[in-house]
This record gives C-alpha cells, structure tokens and sequence, in this order.
C-alpha cells in the first residue's frame, strides 16, 4: 500500500491475466460475424446457433462421460496413495509416489504418446474407454496431492481412540477418517473433474475420433465464422467452472476448519 | 501353525499395510506409465519399418536427431522459445507475487491468490484460441488500436510465430509462477529485512541482498513448472503458430502417427524427457547452492 507503482503493476497484470476472459462475453453477445472492434450491437444469434449444434451436444454428453469416469476413478486412487502415503512406511515408498505423481513433471504429450504407442501395439481399439484411462494417469497426481494435505492434518489420536473403543480398522476409516477427510475428496474430485473436461492432447490422440468438447472446440476455431458461437459456448465454460472452483474454495476451507487448521491462504 | 503366524504378522506389519493400500494406484501407474515409457525407451534404439517395429538394435534414430537439420532446427526452436515463456513469465510473476506477500494485507492475501488462478481453470483450448483472435490480423488488438488512431495499419502480431507463442504462453503459465514465488517470500523473515535496514542498507539494497536471494528456491521452482509443460506444449504452436513453427510435441506427433516411423518418434520423445531431466536437474542444483548459501 505504500507503493503505487507496485499496485498499479499488479492492476495491469491482473488486466493481462483477464484480457481473454472480459473478451469472451464481449464478443459472445456482439453482432458481427467477425471478433474485432467497434462492438456492433447486442445479439444472442450466437447463443442460438451453439444450441442448435447437434455435435456439440454429442461432444457435450461424451466429455462429461470421461470426465465424470476420470474423476471418480483418480479421486479413488488418490485416496489410496494418499492413505498409504501418511498413515504408513513401507519399502520402495519413494520410488511408487515417485512414479505416481511423475505425470505432474512429465510433458502431456509423452504420456499420451508413449500410451498410445503401447495400446495401438497390443491391438486395443481407441475409443472414450481408452480416454478415460489417460486423463486417470494425468488426474491422479492431483488427486494425490490434494488428499495427501487432508490426510496429514488428521489427527491420529482420533483414529486410535475409535480403536480402544472396539471399532475395527475398516469401521474406523469409515465412521472417523473417511468423514473428516470428505472435504478433500470433494475438492480433488472437482479438481479431477476440470482437468478432464479441459485436457486435450490425451483426449485428441487417444479418441477414435468421437466428438470430444475440447477436440471439438479446437477444430472449429480454424473456421472464422464458427469463432462467435465457440465464444459463446466458452462464456458458459467460464461460468461453470467459476462455480465450480468456488464450491471446491469453499469445501477445502471448511475441511481445514473442519481438522482445527489455519487457513494458510493458499488456493489448492 | 507357525507359519501361519508368521504370514499373519506379515500381514499386520506396517510395510505390507502400506504396500496393500498403495497397491492399487501403484499397479495402475506401473501399468499405464511405466510399462509404457519403457516400451519408448526400447523402441527408440530399434528400426522401424513401414508403421511396423524390428528387433533390430541400432543407435540410427538418435543420430538422426541430433544431426538431422530439420530435427536440430525444430528443437533449439523448442527451447529457444521455452527459455524466452519461462524467463518472461518468471521476471512479469515476480513483481506480482511480492506485492501480494509485502503489500497485501494478510486477510485479503487469499482473495488475491484466488484472483490470479481464476481464470486459468477455464478451458485452456478456449484460452489459447482466443490468443488468436486477440493477436490476428485485424483482430482485437489491431482493431481497438486502429479505431483510437494510435496505429495506421495493422500489426498482425499472430504472423511473428514466436512472439505470438510467448504471448500466449506466458499468459498461459502465469499463475505457476506467481504461487511457488509466492510461497518462497511468504517464508522469508521480515525481522531480517528490519535488520537490513537498521544496518544502514538502502531498501533497494536490502531487496537485493536479502529477500531476493532467500525466495530463490520459489523462482527456481517456478522456472521448472513452467519450462517442463511448454517444451512439450502441442496446442500452442499448431493453433497459434498455425502449424508453421512446429516444436518437438508437433513432431513427435507427426513422427509417430503421420509418418508411422514408431523408432524415431520414440528418439524424439526420449530426447525430450532426457532435456527435461537435464534441465531439472541443472536447477535443482542451483537451488541447492541457494539454499547452502542460507546457512
């Protein structure tokens, strides 16, 4: 606050960072074929035309098919890692959470292409299935992440106290853990869920070519007069996922409250 | 009996529990990503021909990337313009997140962080092209800049591949950098600053004899989270660049399912992990020396 010029530094970085984002409605709403000023007027001709687009539903109902499968799938496995990873030691620990948050640090398309090297050379036939098993890979790292921070903040003394009290192992992961971690396995879930719908390269080379949201999206920026109506559907994305990160902000801070943490600030 | 005993106390032990647990997702990443990595680090040494794989163990593949013109081209284009997103990046983060830990106050510091992640949860497709609309010929920027007068005909930034893919990455890959600085000057201790000063430094002086240096591990982190996705990024170069300034994820691409040559897209994506791990490890180095420095 003492520095103006460091304010209005991060102002117009902030203005950089929402540049693509205040465009998208802009445009969205502007009638003319083509995206450059002066706005024309107010039209929802685009909004229409997105609607009316039997493809895009195809791509719509596909996309939330892998997304959904990825992101119950990671977030399990996730939780396995996670579980294992701060509860337990056992032999090789480093070396399998190694390999198992190596997709973070690994170039999307080395994933995807070493995969698809080995499913074209087994004979397995590409299709949504083999999608979901990528974008399972890419998600589980970040799922892994998220619930390892719910877990550690788990106080073990409640655990053993279920134990003195004649619960079973499983009955105590289910009556004390599973419930005080819940707001981990919702955000990692949503987490899992974004990635999905939004990854591209896994979903473009490991598809068979169904109509996949964001396959799709990134073939119909190349026709000039498809761009309104992709702006359209893009201003919807945006709101969704802004919903979507709030409730995931939301349940992450009530989870750290939950455990008698401190918000430490930090998004994710 | 006794070795019932014996396997039930394996059983109970905190080793096999944790491996149990584990294995799941373990098997999972064995299968799917070990097992396929391997299979390109083998592929890369054979010959193929016609789409198909021979046994048939030759060094061939490597030495054409490393000597083939058009490989060497399209890689140093590769980390050429990797350099120049995550040095641009990194320098325009850095400013940002030392105003939000020094000059935020501590209840809005979370809104800010919040703020600047935002937008990079919509769709990264969607961004990008967007870039393309922005940066085209007649596009956003030319348009708005020649309906004030300030331009006289349009700049096309889009036609100056590399220029346009720096823009649109370091818009991309903003948000990876500002968290782990971020995080590094949120550790540094503001006794020390004082210290500084006290001393009789000047404020510039103490930035750079002590916060600097003490949120390096931050900046060296967010070098590598930025320069491992962009090395490898494919949308960029092909909607942006518009396919003519292909880097190595384009070529890979069109090695291994274009022109069916399995080997040599195996070479080109084993080179990539090795510039990768040669990189990390320079840097990791470096953060090490940073952090001996601290002692």
């Amino acid at each position: 606050m003492k520095s103006p010029s460091l304010r209005i530094y991060a102002i117009a970085y902030l203005v950089f960072l929402y540049a693509p984002i205040i465009l998208l409605p802009l445009f969205a709403f502007n009638d003319s074929k083509v995206v450059q000023f002066p706005l024309k007027g107010f039209t929802l001709e685009w909004f229409q035309q997105m609607a009316s687009d039997a493809q895009l539903g195809i791509a719509v109902k596909n996309s939330l098919i892998i997304a959904l499968s990825s992101s119950i799938l990671s977030t399990t496995l996730g939780i396995f890692a996670a579980r294992a990873s701060t509860r337990f030691t056992f032999p090789a620990k480093g070396a399998i959470m190694g390999l198992i948050m190596l997709p973070m640090v690994l170039p999307e398309i080395i994933v995807a292409m070493s995969l698809l090297i080995v499913l074209l050379s087994i004979g397995v036939k590409l299709s949504l299935f083999t999608i979901i098993l990528g974008h399972v890979l890419i998600c589980t790292p970040f799922a892994s992440a998220i619930l390892t921070s719910a877990f550690q903040s788990l106080d073990k003394s409640l655990e053993e106290a279920a134990y003195d009290l004649g619960e079973t192992p499983m009955s105590t992961f289910r009556l004390i853990v599973l419930p005080l971690v819940m707001p981990g396995i919702i955000s990692a879930f949503l987490i899992c869920f974004t990635i999905s719908i939004d990854e591209f390269i896994i979903a473009n080379f490991l598809g068979s070519g169904e109509a996949i949201l964001s396959v799709y999206i990134f073939g119909q920026f190349r026709f000039p007069a498809k761009v309104p109506s992709m702006l359209a559907l893009g201003t919807i994305l945006v709101l969704i996922s802004i919903c979507l990160l709030t409730i995931a902000a939301y349940f992450r801070r009530r989870g750290i409250a939950k455990t008698g943490g401190k918000d430490t600030g930090g998004f994710l | 009996m006794k070795e019932n005993g014996i396997l039930a106390r394996i059983r109970r032990s905190e080793g096999a529990s944790g491996l149990t647990i584990i294995s799941p997702t373990a098997v999972y990443s064995i299968l799917l990503l070990a097992a396929p990595l391997v299979t390109v680090l083998l592929f890369s040494v054979l010959t193929s021909e016609n789409g198909h794989i021979l046994w048939d163990f030759s060094l061939a593949n490597y030495q054409k990337v490393f000597t083939h013109p058009v490989y060497r081209a399209v890689m140093s284009r590769s980390l050429t313009v990797s350099f120049l997103v995550t040095l641009a990046t990194v320098i325009l983060a850095y400013p940002l997140a030392y105003y939000i830990s020094f000059h935020v106050a501590a209840n809005r510091k979370s809104m800010w962080l919040f703020l600047v992640t935002l937008p990079f949860w919509t769709s990264y497709i969607i961004r990008v092209s967007l870039w393309r609309v922005i940066l085209g010929y007649n596009g956003v920027i030319d348009s708005a800049l020649m309906d004030l007068g300030l331009i006289g005909a349009p700049l096309n930034i889009l036609s100056h591949g590399v220029l346009a893919i720096v823009i649109t990455l370091a818009h991309a890959y903003a948000p990876f950098a500002i968290l782990p600085i971020f995080v590094s000057l949120e550790k540094v201790d503001r006794a020390l600053l004082e210290a500084g000063q006290d001393l009789g430094e000047s404020k510039l002086r103490t930035f750079w004899r002590v916060t600097l240096p003490l949120s390096m591990p931050g900046v060296i982190a967010a070098v590598l989270i930025v320069f491992i996705p962009t090395v490898g990024d494919y949308v960029t170069p092909e909607l942006i660049g518009g396919g003519k300034v292909p880097m190595i994820a384009n070529m890979i691409e069109s090695q291994l399912l274009k022109q069916r040559d399995q080997a040599l897209g195996s070479a080109l994506s084993v080179t990539v992990m090795g510039i990768v791990a040669v990189v990390s490890i320079i840097f990791l180095l470096l953060n090490r020396r940073f952090l001996k420095g601290q002692k």
